[in-house]
C-alpha cells in the first residue's frame, strides 16, 4: 500500500485534488464495497477485541448446557459438550483471518518476485518463469493441498508446536499454490512498464536495475496486485475453511470457522445454529472481501469509466 | 486441424511430466521413511535393513528413484494399498465413474443455467436484471461449497426431508425406481457444484457477451434488419463462447476441489473421498496415485478446451 504514495509525489503539493482522493471517490462510488468495508471492520474489530469483552473461557465444558439454541447466555448457543460458541468463533476468528492475511502476504510476495523477475528478463528466464507459473496454474490444488499437509503436519508439528506448525505449513502452501495470478499480472505490467518513457529516462540517468524496478515499474504496477492481493485473501480463508471442515487443518482443539463447521456436521437435525453461525460468518467474510476488491477494481483502474 | 491437435498433445506431455515430477519431488522431501520402523526393530539386523534398502532402491540418486517411479506408473504398476487390500489401479477405476459423472452433471447444469443468464445479462447491461444476476453470482463464489452443501442438507433433508442425503451405490430398487432413487440422490451434490461453478461462469459469459455486442459485424446483421433473438443466438454468441471455453477449462482444479468437498459431505464414494480416506489412515500409495489422477484430469480437460478452441475459432489453429 505505502508503495502507491512513491508513485503520486504530487499528493503532498496538490491537496485539492490528490491521486488518493480520486481514488476514494471510485470506491466510494461501489456502495456494497462500501458496505463491505464497514461489515469487515466490524468483524475484524469483533475477533480482535471480543476477548476482552465476552469474557467466557473456549474450554470451559458444561454437560448442562448441551447443544443450546441461543440464548442470553450463550448467545451463539452451544457445542455438544456445553462449550459456548461465541467464544469459540472469536478465537477461531482470528486464526481464520490471520491465516488468510498472512498466505495473501506469502502469495503476493512470491508473485510479484517471480513477476518481476519474468517481466525484466528478455531470455531464457523469462520463460523458464512463465512455463512455471503455467504448470503450478494447472496443478490441482486441493488434493495437492491435502497431500502437503499429510506429508508435512507430523515435521512442522515437531518443530513448531501444534498450533504454530500447522499454521506455518498452512500459510506456506495455501500462499505457495495462489501466486500465479499475481506473477502473471505483474509480468504483463512490467513488459509494458519498462518501455515506457519515464523508465527510459531513469535509465539514461543511470538508475541501476534494481532501482529502476523498486523507484519506478513497481510503484506503476502495484494497482492489479493490491486488487489480486485483496481476492487471494477471501481465497486463502475458504482454503484454510476447506482443509478444516475435511478435518485435515488445524487440530481439534483449535475452533476455527471451518473446524466448528466440521464438528458441527453431524449435529445438523438437532443444533442447525452450531453449524449456521460459523458458515455465516465465513460467507459474511469471503463476501465482504470480494466486493472490496470489486470495489478497488472500479477505483484503481484509471481507465474504467465511472 | 489434425496437425493443431497432434501439437497440443505434445505440448501436454511436457506438462503431465512435469507435475509427476513436482509429485515426486514433493514426496521425497517430505519427512518419515517407509523403512523407519525397520531400522528401530531390534529384530530385524541391520544388514537385512540394508538389503531390504538396497533393494526398493531407496538410497539410489533422486533422479533414478524418479524414473524408476514414473516407468512403474506408465506401466500401470500403482502400488498396492495397505488399507483396501488391493490394486491401487483397480481401486481408483472402481471410484472414478461416480466422481466423473457428478461434475460431468454438474458442468452441464452450471452451463445451463450461466449461459442463459450471462447472455440475457449482457444484452441488458446494468439493468435490474443485470444487476440482479451480478450480484447473486457475487454471492455464488463466495459461499464455500461445505457451507452451501450443509444449507442443502438442512433444507433439503432435515426440514422438508425430500431428498436423500446419504448417496449409496447399492440401492434397493430394480428398474425405473432405481433411476429415480439414483437421480434422486445425485440432485443435490450436483446442484451445489453447479451453482458454485454457474456463478462464476455466468460472469464469464457475461463479459464475453459485453466484448463481441459492440463489434462492427453485429450491428452490420441489425442494420440488416435481422430479429435481436437471431442477432444474439446466431452472431453474437457463438464468437462469444470462444473465451469462455478456455475460462471453464481454468476451472477445472477448482472444480475438483469442489468436488472432494461434496464427495465429502454426501459420503459419495467417488476419488475425492478415497483421497480423503486414505490420507486420515496413512495410505500413501493411494494418496500419491489420487492426486496424480486429478493432475491428470486437469491437463485432459485443458487438452479437451484446447483442441475445441480450435475447432470453434479456426484462425487459431492455423497459426
Amino acid at each position: 500500500m505505502a508503495g502507491l504514495t512513491l508513485a503520486s509525489p504530487s499528493a503532498e503539493r496538490r491537496p485539492a485534488w490528490s491521486p488518493w482522493r480520486e481514488t476514494w471517490r471510485r470506491y466510494r462510488r461501489h456502495k456494497l464495497a462500501v458496505v463491505s468495508a464497514v461489515l469487515l471492520f466490524v468483524l475484524i474489530a469483533a475477533v480482535v477485541f471480543g476477548p476482552f469483552v465476552w469474557r467466557v473461557s473456549i474450554n470451559d465444558i458444561d454437560f448442562n448446557a448441551r447443544l443450546e439454541g441461543p440464548s442470553l447466555a450463550h448467545p451463539f448457543g452451544t457445542d455438544d459438550l456445553g462449550q459456548d460458541i461465541l467464544a469459540r468463533m472469536i478465537y477461531g476468528g482470528r486464526i481464520s483471518l490471520a491465516v488468510g492475511l498472512a498466505a495473501m502476504a506469502v502469495s503476493v510476495i512470491i508473485g510479484t518476485l517471480i513477476g518481476a523477475l519474468a517481466g525484466m528478463s528478455r531470455g531464457a528466464l523469462g520463460h523458464a518463469l512463465m512455463w512455471l507459473t503455467d504448470l503450478f496454474l494447472s496443478l490441482p490444488q486441493l488434493p495437492l493441498l491435502l497431500l502437503l499437509i499429510y506429508l508435512f503436519r507430523d515435521g512442522l508439528k515437531a518443530a513448531f508446536g501444534p498450533e504454530g506448525g500447522v499454521f506455518i505449513l498452512i500459510v506456506l502452501v495455501i500462499g505457495g499454490l495462489r501466486w500465479m495470478p499475481v506473477a502473471r499480472l505483474v509480468r504483463a505490467q512490467f513488459l509494458s512498464l519498462r518501455e515506457k518513457d519515464f523508465v527510459e529516462a531513469a535509465r539514461a540517468l543511470g538508475a541501476s536495475p534494481l532501482r529502476q524496478v523498486v523507484r519506478h515499474i513497481l510503484p506503476n504496477a502495484l494497482g492489479p496486485v493490491i486488487i489480486a492481493g485483496t481476492i487471494d485473501v477471501a481465497a486463502a480463508i475458504i482454503a484454510e475453511s476447506t482443509l478444516s471442515f475435511l478435518g485435515l487443518g488445524f487440530p481439534p482443539d483449535v475452533p476455527t470457522w471451518g473446524r466448528l463447521l466440521f464438528d458441527a456436521k453431524d449435529f445438523l437435525d438437532i443444533a442447525a445454529h452450531w453449524a449456521l453461525f460459523p458458515g455465516g460468518a465465513i460467507f459474511v467474510a469471503v463476501v465482504a472481501i470480494n466486493f472490496i476488491g470489486d470495489g478497488m477494481r472500479d477505483a484503481l483502474d484509471a481507465r474504467r469509466v465511472i | 486441424m489434425s496437425q493443431y491437435v497432434l501439437r497440443r498433445l505434445l505440448i501436454a506431455v511436457p506438462s503431465l511430466l512435469g507435475i509427476s515430477l513436482v509429485l515426486f519431488i514433493v514426496l521425497a522431501l517430505a519427512p518419515g521413511d517407509p523403512f523407519s520402523e525397520l531400522a528401530t526393530n531390534p529384530n530385524v539386523p541391520p544388514e537385512v535393513a540394508a538389503a531390504l534398502r538396497a533393494k526398493f532402491g531407496l538410497d539410489d540418486p533422486i533422479y533414478l528413484r524418479y524414473l524408476h517411479w514414473i516407468t512403474a506408473m506408465l506401466h500401470g504398476d500403482w502400488g498396492f494399498s495397505f488399507v483396501s487390500r488391493m490394486n491401487v489401479d483397480t481401486l481408483i477405476l472402481q471410484r472414478l465413474p461416480t466422481t466423473l459423472y457428478v461434475i460431468g452433471s454438474a458442468q452441464l447444469l452450471a452451463l445451463m443455467i450461466a449461459i442463459p443468464v450471462g447472455v440475457y445479462a449482457a444484452t441488458r447491461p446494468y439493468s435490474i436484471f443485470d444487476q440482479i444476476a451480478n450480484t447473486l453470482a457475487f454471492i455464488g463464489f463466495s459461499l464455500p461449497t461445505f457451507f452451501t452443501g450443509l444449507l442443502f442438507i438442512l433444507v433439503f433433508s432435515i426440514t422438508l426431508d425430500w431428498l436423500p442425503f446419504v448417496y449409496t451405490t447399492d440401492i434397493k430398487a430394480t428398474g425405473f425406481r432405481w433411476v429415480i432413487e439414483q437421480v434422486r440422490q445425485a440432485i443435490m451434490p450436483v446442484m451445489v457444484l453447479a451453482l458454485f461453478q454457474a456463478a462464476s461462469m455466468t460472469r464469464f459469459v457475461r463479459s464475453a457477451m459485453l466484448d463481441v455486442v459492440r463489434l462492427d459485424y453485429v450491428t452490420t446483421a441489425r442494420a440488416k434488419g435481422l430479429g435481436q433473438a437471431r442477432v444474439i443466438v446466431k452472431h453474437a454468441m457463438r464468437n462469444a463462447m470462444i473465451p469462455v471455453v478456455t475460462l471453464v477449462a481454468l476451472q477445472m482444479p477448482a472444480v475438483f476441489g469442489g468436488a472432494i468437498v461434496t464427495e465429502q459431505i454426501f459420503r459419495i464414494p467417488g476419488i475425492g473421498s478415497l483421497l480423503i480416506s486414505s490420507i486420515l489412515s496413512n495410505d500413501t500409495p493411494v494418496v500419491m496415485a489420487v492426486t496424480f489422477v486429478f493432475a491428470c484430469l486437469v491437463v485432459l480437460f485443458n487438452l479437451i478446451a484446447d483442441v475445441l478452441y480450435g475447432w470453434l475459432d479456426p484462425r487459431i489453429s492455423l497459426r
